[in-house]
């Protein structure tokens, strides 16, 4: 006899509401035992202690457009600090009304970046629109042609000057890293040599250093009469410090491949540039995307230290408005404004990356 | 070895060489992994070869498209001698299709894209002409549906199966293969030697190392027992496993066949 089948087979029964949905959730997370009780609970009263008062003096007491007076008697932040002084931050001493032209600049290059977020998009075609679009965005900013007067790069500043140095920063430091990465795992010992020494004695001193090496030293061995320019002797500075560490995170994504990867690339006839272009590092760089942004996120806000040999970045453009003695004491609003500045850049690097490391992963 | 105790059916009459070794040795570091390998390898032969692990079997095919470098003796390969020349080397394996144990298929790419790349970069194919081909050889290890999906999303002997097309993509001469069913589940490694079996068919040259001994018997022209980095026993697979000459053999074919 055959026997019978269990009744409740083919019939779900759906789990009890106090283990799904936000019940179950709270339950779960927030009163879970007598410990998460009285943590909730006492992280629920610092909250509505902390919350109203900051509220306030943010967004009801503050003053949004006003003179420095009128911000010294309210109570609330002084938000007119920015709205008042937001040209000299953003765009330091470039000539008051030439503004449109790095405003232009930055604008194209935030539309080209948000075109290159979807990787279907990416094709000879966008390259060219990149090529064409930062030779644009010099051009806007130097100017010298076809009636834009000429702007000294001296007088280049805020937010366009830390977009382009992490920019480049950022898209030259990648290629040379995975560069580097690849000739310290190269059989040839003096390749090998060249990378380690230099992945090393980069490593081993600070950013500060390098930029002033590239801003003081530097120019003492360079011939009488011949200057190099002050934005790109640190911009080089950041590519060379950068490229050392994204060389190291992408040695460990290589050392995490197997060899039979590289065994069945050799055996259909791919050569070792072949190989490592399509088959490895394809793979070795997904692995490593999360380590990588890290250093591309710090490298971003370490462009910052080049207030130490006068550039001025972002940050020295708000530090020199804190200085004028009729803003000084609104140090909180200005620094929580460009806070909000470096957050927006490192958190939409953070969520492309995410998002990529989604997309990558489809079918693995 | 005399002419007639081999299975004539299926090989070359003439006799052409495929592969050719001659008193070839390999170290690795300080131990002496080949000693003095002698083997020729006709054109549409094909040979099995067994031993207990450790006994160099899958180092010897690996010398034979150089994914090991072996340091005394000669191999000369369909004419081309391996020696370090890169040129050599990789168009010695252009002609040679190596199948892994791990498969070791792309799993970045889908199995489409596994297929394409070595014709599309290696051969210069056109990318529409090269799928043609792949599709083509994927019909012909029965997977053809599976093309748009990634390794990670198949079965061991699926994966296999593609391992098989991508090497019969490239259009070789020899395959070999480094015991392919051995990280197989048991109910998978009949789809691939079926597969293997069909390939025998065609006239492949094939050097299979497998302790498959079934295989072994329904294809083989010539079955090698390999102990301690040398060739011990050479024959027919009906004498191999009826009358092997030498007790090393006997203790081996005791213990894999029960």
């Amino acid at each position: 006899m055959q026997p019978e089948t269990p009744r409740n087979l083919d019939q779900e029964i759906r789990p009890p509401v106090t283990h799904i949905g936000i019940i179950g959730w709270i339950r779960e997370n927030l009163f879970d035992g007598w410990l998460n009780t009285l943590l909730t609970l006492l992280i629920v009263y610092f909250l509505s202690r902390v919350i109203p008062p900051l509220f306030r003096w943010m967004f009801i007491d503050s003053v949004w457009v006003g003179s420095p007076q009128e911000c010294r008697q309210a109570t609330g932040a002084c938000w007119s600090i920015i709205t008042a002084n937001l040209r000299f931050i953003l765009f330091g001493f470039y000539p008051y009304n030439q503004q449109w032209r790095p405003l232009a600049a930055m604008l194209m290059l935030f539309g080209l970046l948000s075109l290159s977020r979807d990787r279907n998009r990416w094709s000879k075609r966008l390259g060219y629109a990149w090529l064409f679009g930062l030779l644009a965005m010099g051009f806007l900013m130097k100017g010298g042609f076809f009636g834009l007067s000429e702007v000294e790069s001296s007088k280049w500043g805020g937010l366009p000057l830390t977009l382009l140095l992490s920019v480049f920063g950022l898209t030259a430091a990648y290629p040379l890293g995975i560069l580097l990465a690849l000739g310290r795992r190269s059989k040839m010992p003096m390749i090998k040599a060249l990378c380690v020494v230099y992945i090393e004695l980069i490593r081993g001193v600070p950013l500060i250093s390098l930029l002033f090496m590239g801003s003081i030293i530097f120019p003492l061995f360079l011939p009488e009469g011949i200057t190099i320019n002050k934005i790109l002797r640190a911009q080089v500075a950041i590519i060379l410090f950068t490229a050392a560490y994204i060389a190291e995170v992408v040695r460990g994504g290589l050392q995490g491949m197997s060899r039979g990867q590289y065994e069945a690339a050799e055996s259909i006839g791919l050569n070792y540039y072949l190989t490592m272009r399509l088959v490895i590092l394809p793979q070795a760089l997904k692995i490593v995307i999360p380590p990588t942004v890290s250093i591309l996120i710090s490298a971003f806000k370490d462009t910052s230290l080049v207030v130490i040999i006068a550039l001025f970045d972002l940050l020295k453009t708000t530090q020199s408005v804190l200085s004028n003695p009729e803003w000084m004491g609104f140090s909180k609003e200005a620094y929580i404004f460009i806070a909000l500045l470096y957050f927006l850049g490192c958190f939409s690097m953070a969520n492309y990356s995410r998002k990529l490391e989604k997309e990558l992963s489809i079918g693995r | 070895m005399n002419q007639s105790s081999r299975t004539p059916e299926g090989r070359n009459p003439e006799k052409e060489v495929m592969i050719e070794i001659v008193g070839m040795h390999k170290w690795f570091g300080e131990f002496h992994v080949l000693k003095g390998i002698d083997l020729t390898v006709e054109k549409r032969e094909r040979i099995v070869i067994c031993g207990p692990s450790g006994s160099g079997k899958s180092t010897l095919i690996r010398c034979i498209n150089r994914l090991e470098e072996h340091q005394r003796g000669k191999i000369v390969m369909d004419g081309i001698e391996l020696i370090n020349n890169l040129k050599n080397i990789e168009r010695v394996r252009q002609e040679v299709g190596m199948v892994f144990q791990h498969f070791n298929l792309f799993p970045h790419l889908d199995i489409l894209d596994n297929l394409t790349l070595g014709p599309i970069w290696v051969r210069k194919t056109p990318k529409k002409e090269a799928e043609d081909l792949a599709m083509h050889v994927l019909e012909k290890v029965h997977i053809a549906e599976q093309a748009r999906k990634y390794p990670g999303q198949l079965s061991g002997g699926q994966q296999q199966r593609v391992a098989i097309a991508r090497s019969l993509c490239m259009n070789p001469k020899v395959m070999l293969f480094d015991e392919p069913t051995s990280a197989l589940d048991p109910e998978m490694i009949k789809e691939v030697l079926d597969v293997m079996i069909e390939l025998a068919r065609e006239g492949m040259t094939m050097i299979v190392v497998t302790h498959e001994m079934g295989f072994a018997k329904s294809v083989a022209h010539r079955v090698l027992f390999m102990d301690y980095g040398q060739i011990v026993e050479e024959n027919t697979p009906d004498e191999f496993f009826k009358n092997p000459r030498y007790e090393r053999t006997k203790l081996f074919l005791s213990q894999i066949l029960h």
